[in-house]
């Protein structure tokens, strides 16, 4: 307990129990689960399933962050990703094209955006902001240019079962792919010195280019994950809503992506950083949003109190602000004392 | 002097939390000379420009301008008074025209709008008083750095014509861009404007200063003609050794003599454009090489150089009879180099990370990050130099940032010779940290080179830098201009070449 107590994991997973302990209280039957043919179905099935998308960018936005950078163009690539297996795929009962070659040339496009814009920071130096705000605007352009201004819907089985349930696992196929995204980037981040490099140029980019760390490959890298994380979450926004929207598909979603990081304890400047950490603040913010819904507030007012209860996590995660929390404690019971 | 100052500064002191910046300096400025203010760093010297300018509020003394008692409050009131600066950055707005740089803020306006014509006019006039005929409508970074500093003198000029402090104006410049703004300096001198002039260069101060101003640890030195003074003597002012004492001082023991191996690494006629001037160096194994010269002679650019931080644009590097081309530190630390920064802080420590990744983040960046260094061989290799190298840190684990400068040092060392390198580059190891852990880094220099492992070694500090090594290169004005070996090591010698009295050896 004690050593979790310093874990990165520790304050996210206090703020998303917090949450949920809110639920248990005060929205009965929030927490049922029902097993339907097999599959399960319940509230807390939908906040996972829903936050699939989220989590995934989560993962690619934790390592840009942690470089001391932001990549606010994952919702274009996302949405140009749904945009090109659904126009591939074809609005027919059959593919078009086979799904896997889809699939690949939808990933091989969000990669080759991803070094877009790895470039125009790690290379060329543009502030991260500016260069995936190219993309940012841009995105939806390219995106509308492959469907051609149509919203094409897909109704490919195979397809469909990426948001939902496949035959044989209870839990939706969304669920496994965002297991196996994470245990890949964790592979990746902490069984190569990748994780490590990341934080040490995040921390301090000039020691580490003199220590003989690459950091313009690495910077590099960090951008082309993050187009790969948005690629994949693209396939299972598309897969939800059964079309491309080439508008709305992962409207702003990089804002709760960067929240998620926040609230993941990632430091926006850079430096350390923790993939279950971002996932956990995916969760978060997901299962805020369902609960609020579940409780009733009008979708109107949901930001305001999505945003005061992200302050609050927020506030209660940092070092100083529980410190003064602490003071003010401890002054309260002296003065009860005299 | 005839005239009466049209500056004076009288019994200055200034304290920040902890250290005394100024003591009791007095200071006096004549209307139409060019005085140059010098002092090592830290003597002083920006703090006192600071008061001048208002930057900084003096505790005691007074400053009179012209008779008057002045008390600067802002740079803005400074330039109101008559006393304007022409910073080292310059300050000024490189996408706007050159006019709208010198006006900006005391633009002409005819019925509310800004009358360009007159502007232009006035703008053109005022370079032309600076014997500059340029084009005043084109923005100014189309203009080479030396411009955009006419361009910074210009426009304080316009605001202010007292007095005017140039800090550092030349070491953007090169000799001949120099030389045009000393033209200039001249003229203005002539015009009867008192100026101040800040410089690292010896040789510009002796180009066109009048007399000089040594500040040395806050303190006063002294106020001389620049003809009276020779060079040798103001060097020995600043380091605060006497001249005298230093004919006099016998060469202190010194680590055994150089076996006079047959070097491994040559630079020939290694060089880059603004950084240093072309320089050939040879360098043996269980050599420590001392690398001396002021500030901003050169030294942390050779180092570089040699690194891979900076690109060499002349000449080749071999290495065991073979050219070898670095152009980024990876490519020096493949070769067996390794290099500790002078800026310990900003270009050493990993701080968020712990001591054990710090150490063996070198090792890990040479192998290229897919080849990860396991966990355990980790430990063992952090252990082993926390250990060696005596690091006081509560674990392996510790981040480095909550270590002590002395023990953050030791880890860097540590990063470094952790790769095994055959070149050791020390860029003022010492530097800022207490006196027990400079006696141990200065042991294990030593005991490296003993180990057949060669050293460069840089100190601002000469004896350090005598008692350590077993040969001198001396950079001046980032030219290397000798060496001195065996019994030609004294301070003496040192300071002799530093000031350019001694033809090379």
């Amino acid at each position: 307990m004690k050593r979790f107590k310093r874990s990165p994991l520790f304050w996210p997973t206090m703020g998303l129990c917090a949450v949920l302990l809110f639920d248990l209280i005060f929205l009965p039957g929030f927490f049922t689960i029902q097993l339907k043919n097999g599959y399960l179905y319940g509230r807390v099935i939908d906040i996972v399933n829903n936050a699939a998308t989220l989590m995934i960018l989560s993962i690619g936005m934790t390592l840009v962050i942690a470089t001391g950078g932001t990549d606010i163009s994952v919702g274009s690539i996302l949405a140009i990703s749904g945009a090109i297996v659904a126009q591939m795929l074809g609005p027919g009962q059959t593919a078009r094209t086979p799904l896997a070659v889809c699939l690949l040339v939808a990933l091989a496009v969000s990669a080759v955006l991803g070094c877009w814009n790895g470039m125009l920071v790690a290379v060329v130096g543009v502030s991260p902001m500016v260069a995936t705000l190219i993309l940012n605007v841009a995105g939806r352009g390219i995106a509308q240019l492959i469907t051609g201004g149509q919203i094409p819907t897909v109704i490919y089985k195979p397809f469909c079962m990426i948001a939902s349930y496949v035959p044989g696992m209870p839990l939706p196929f969304s669920v496994l792919i965002v297991i196996l995204m994470f245990v890949l980037a964790e592979l990746y981040t902490r069984k190569t010195s990748f994780g490590m490099f990341v934080e040490s140029v995040g921390t301090n980019a000039t020691a580490s280019r003199y220590s003989g760390i690459n950091a313009v490959m690495i910077v590099f890298l960090t951008y082309v994950i993050s187009g790969l994380c948005a690629g994949v979450g693209g396939f299972i926004t598309t897969s939800i809503i059964k079309a491309a929207d080439a508008n709305n598909a992962g409207y702003l979603i990089e804002m709760d992506a960067i929240l998620s990081v926040a609230l993941g304890g990632t430091k926006m400047t850079g430096g350390r950083f923790s993939l279950g950490a971002s996932i956990i603040g995916a969760l978060i913010i997901q299962s805020l949003t369902t609960t609020l819904y579940a409780w009733g507030v009008p979708p109107q007012v949901l930001p305001v109190v999505k945003a005061v209860v992200v302050i609050l996590i927020c506030l209660i995660q940092s070092e100083e602000f529980r410190g003064l929390l602490g003071r003010i404690g401890n002054g309260e019971r002296k003065r009860a004392h005299a | 002097m005839e005239a009466e100052p049209i500056l004076t500064m009288a019994g200055i002191c200034k304290s920040y939390p902890g250290v005394r910046a100024l003591s009791n300096v007095d200071f006096d400025l004549m209307p139409g000379e060019i005085h140059a203010l010098v002092g090592e760093n830290g003597a002083g010297k920006s703090t006192l420009i600071k008061i001048l300018t208002g930057v900084e509020k003096l505790d005691s003394g007074r400053i009179t301008l012209e008779g008057k008692d002045i008390l600067p409050k802002s740079t803005q009131d400074a330039q109101k008074l008559g006393i304007g600066t022409v910073y080292q950055e310059i300050n000024l707005c490189p996408n706007l025209t050159v006019a709208e740089n010198i006006f900006i803020g005391k633009e002409k306006t005819k019925h509310g709008k800004i009358d360009w014509k007159s502007l232009y006019a006035d703008a053109r006039r005022t370079m032309k008083g600076l014997n500059l005929d340029i084009d005043v409508q084109k923005p100014l970074n189309s203009y080479s750095v030396a411009v955009q500093q006419m361009v910074a003198i210009a426009r304080t000029l316009e605001f202010s014509s007292k007095v005017l402090i140039l800090d550092e104006p030349t070491s953007s410049l090169d000799q001949n861009e120099a030389n045009k703004l000393f033209e200039i300096m001249r003229q203005l001198r002539d015009r009867g404007l008192g100026i101040l002039f800040i410089t690292h260069f010896i040789d510009q101060v002796y180009e066109v200063s009048d007399r000089i101003t040594i500040l040395r640890n806050g303190g006063l030195v002294g106020h001389y003609r620049t003809r009276d003074l020779p060079k040798v003597q103001m060097v020995a002012k600043m380091i605060g050794k006497d001249y005298s004492d230093l004919v006099a001082m016998d060469r202190t023991a010194r680590p055994e003599q150089e076996a006079a191996e047959k070097p491994f690494l040559r630079a020939e006629k290694l060089g880059r454009r603004g950084d240093i001037a072309p320089f050939d160096l040879a360098v043996g194994k269980g050599e420590v090489i001392g690398l001396t010269g002021l500030l901003g002679s050169g030294r942390t650019e050779l180092a570089q150089l040699l690194f891979g931080i900076r690109r060499a644009d002349t000449g080749r590097l071999v290495l065991n009879g073979k050219e070898i081309k670095i152009a980024k530190p990876i490519d020096g630390i493949r070769n067996g180099f390794a290099y500790c920064p002078e800026d310990r802080k900003a270009q050493g420590v990993i701080g968020e990370l712990t001591v054990r990744e710090n150490i063996i983040m070198a090792l890990q960046a040479s192998r290229g990050h897919l080849k990860r260094i396991s966990r355990k061989e980790q430990e063992a290799i952090a252990d082993r130099y926390i250990k060696a190298l005596n690091i006081k840190a509560s674990s392996q684990e510790q981040l480095v940032r909550n270590l002590s400068g002395g023990n953050q040092q030791k880890v860097i060392l540590a990063r470094w010779l952790a790769t095994d390198p055959e070149l050791l580059i020390l860029d003022e190891p010492t530097r800022g940290i207490d006196i027990g852990a400079k006696s141990e880094i200065q042991k294990l220099v030593r005991r490296l080179a003993k180990n057949d492992i060669a050293i460069l070694f840089i100190s601002s500090e000469v004896d350090e830098t005598l008692r350590c090594s077993t040969r001198l290169v001396v950079l001046r004005d980032k030219k290397v201009v000798g060496e001195l070996r065996g019994e030609d090591m004294n301070e003496n010698r040192v300071m002799r070449m530093i000031a350019e009295e001694v033809e090379q050896p």
